[in-house]
């Protein structure tokens, strides 16, 4: 079976708390038992406790995908990207490192890469991801996009993101502030200088926006 | 017609027409090819052009090509030739003859697959050469109770009809029924009990190859067992029955699940370029200064992601060019920083340092 259409997932790496939730609860997916497949990130561990969960953006156009000489990353139907088919994967890690997002996972005892498939064994059946049902904090967020609008009065989701000259959309959304003028993010942007201080919204009240309790 | 399926297409052929001669010459022009069993040689010159005119196509997609060409430059460095060799051994006895990998993923998942390989291994290694005309059996003068086993034309060996050996040797297609079907019991166990495989197999790519080689297997059987105990009972129909199981299978070849057969060996060429990319000096990220991955290897994707069209391609202070010279990890926070950046501009430079 096919994930809904009408539920997406939203992710929001400016609420996450650093809980680790996700990460425990990921272990728990049936399609890679034992092995989290989020990754939580400091983002600057020498200025700020502030982390970020990176589960797989599901990319319009994976290029861990295009990349695989063996051709054994698939995306599905709906538009799910899968882990690495075990019987092709020869575990050159070249998924891992031509990810933009950072995703993939390389699993070196097994000689296998494995990632977020956002939990296709309950999507497919119309549950939610076992990190988003966990995510006290809402950071990760699978549901309606009304949903999330009632919640978010103050974002809008997009799915388009900058990587250099590249563009890349993705069916994983990102919520971005609804004032904000973008239409993409533009991750090449934070490389350094200015682009590198930690500028975030944790300690402002829009965590806790009208509606999002 | 694209330059690729021209060159995949005369592969093909060509292997095709070498499989031909092989025929020719091994079955000693025919003197020695079994009609009966024509059908199984037509299906398996289809399967050959098949499984190599895919082959063609898949080494040649940008990044199968890239390592197709390094994996063989490392391997055959006279640097590196001697260690290389020694691993090959190694790597083809615990990769290939153990599946020592399958091991660590699951103890049910490989004694499936260490069942299923070796039986079709044997299998194969019985039925091409007798199909092919290449291995035939012949009673010497005057010995009746004796075999002489040619190959190639070339008489071999000579054993007794009742030898032990003899009997293992004329029922190896038996042995390896058995070890076929108790791996596909395996895996058939473990696909209906396992969510995550149940969420995502598909019916053609993981379902079909089990049961076809099930069906291959029990009919294959199913012969013995009449001409053995059954005196003959239905063995026409189980003949044909067997022969259409095979002749699906070998047709099926190249377009599903079993390709990946030809493809495994890819992964001896990879872990040669890790072994040398390893012993170089890493690539260091443009951002944080951490080494990352072999130099090489960023080097090669930046290279085929410009020849599959990608264009990650930047400029930036630190004068890193393409995307690709920055780690996972930065990669990771930078998303999270640019998402701050907007809220952080949205806001009218209300910040958090």
């Amino acid at each position: 079976m096919p994930v809904p259409e009408h539920h997406e997932f939203f992710i929001d790496p400016n609420r996450c708390i650093g809980c680790q939730a996700c990460v425990q609860a990921c272990a728990e997916c049936d399609t890679h038992k034992g092995h989290p497949m989020i990754h939580l990130e400091y983002i600057e561990r020498s200025e700020s406790t502030q982390t970020v969960p990176v589960i797989c953006m599901h990319c319009d156009s994976p290029t861990c995908a295009e990349v695989c000489p063996a051709d054994a990353i698939k995306k599905t139907p709906d538009g799910v990207v899968q882990s690495a088919r075990k019987p092709r994967c020869i575990a050159c890690n070249n998924c891992v490192y031509a990810c933009p997002f950072g995703v993939p996972k390389m699993q070196t005892d097994f000689d296998l890469m494995m990632k977020c498939n956002m939990c296709y064994d309950r999507t497919s059946v119309g549950k939610k991801p076992m990190c988003a049902t966990v995510c006290p904090s809402e950071a990760l967020f699978f549901g309606t996009r009304e949903e999330v609008e009632a919640r978010r009065t103050r974002s809008r989701p997009v799915n388009e993101f900058k990587f250099g000259r590249q563009t890349i959309t993705t069916k994983v959304n990102m919520m971005v502030p609804k004032a904000s003028t973008h239409e993409h993010v533009d991750v090449t942007s934070q490389m350094q200088g200015e682009g590198r201080r930690l500028r975030l919204n944790v300690l402002s009240d829009s965590l806790y926006e009208p509606g999002s309790a | 017609m694209r330059k690729e399926i021209v060159k995949a297409t005369t592969a093909g052929v060509l292997a095709t027409l070498l499989l031909g001669a092989l025929v020719l010459i091994g079955s000693r022009r025919l003197q020695n090819f079994d009609a009966a069993l024509v059908a199984y040689t037509f299906a398996t010159v289809f399967a050959v052009f098949g499984v190599v005119y895919r082959y063609a196509m898949w080494i040649q997609r940008p990044p199968t090509a890239v390592y197709f060409r390094r994996g063989w430059q490392v391997f055959l460095n006279p640097k590196w030739l001697g260690r290389n060799t020694i691993e090959l051994s190694k790597r083809l006895v615990s990769g290939f003859a153990l599946n020592a990998f399958i091991w660590r993923r699951g103890k049910a998942r490989w004694g499936a697959h260490w069942l299923i390989m070796w039986g079709c291994l044997i299998a194969a290694a019985i039925t091409f050469p007798l199909v092919f005309g290449w291995i035939h059996f012949e009673a010497p003068l005057n010995e009746f109770d004796k075999y002489t086993i040619f190959v190639f034309g070339f008489p071999t060996i000579t054993l007794p009809v009742d030898s032990f050996l003899a009997f293992m040797i004329f029922h190896g297609l038996i042995w390896s029924s058995f070890l076929v079907i108790a791996g596909v019991m395996l895996a058939f166990r473990r696909r209906m009990r396992d969510h995550g495989a149940a969420a995502l197999q598909q019916f053609g790519e993981d379902i079909l190859p089990l049961l076809l080689l099930f069906a291959i297997s029990i009919t294959g059987l199913a012969i013995w067992a009449s001409y053995k105990f059954m005196g003959g009972y239905a063995f026409t129909f189980l003949s044909v029955t067997h022969a259409a199981t095979v002749i699906f299978t070998l047709l099926w070849l190249p377009f599903g699940k079993f390709f990946h057969i030809f493809q495994r060996p890819a992964q001896l060429g990879v872990a040669f370029y890790k072994d040398v990319g390893e012993s170089m000096p890493p690539a260091k990220c443009a951002r944080c200064g951490e080494g990352y991955a072999p130099q090489m290897q960023v080097d090669d994707l930046i290279e085929v992601q410009r020849r599959l069209g990608y264009t990650y391609e930047m400029e930036s202070e630190s004068g890193a060019d393409h995307y690709q010279r920055i780690c996972p990890r930065c990669r990771r926070s930078m998303l999270a920083l640019a998402q701050g950046s907007l809220w952080y501009q949205a806001r009218e430079h209300e910040s958090v340092v």
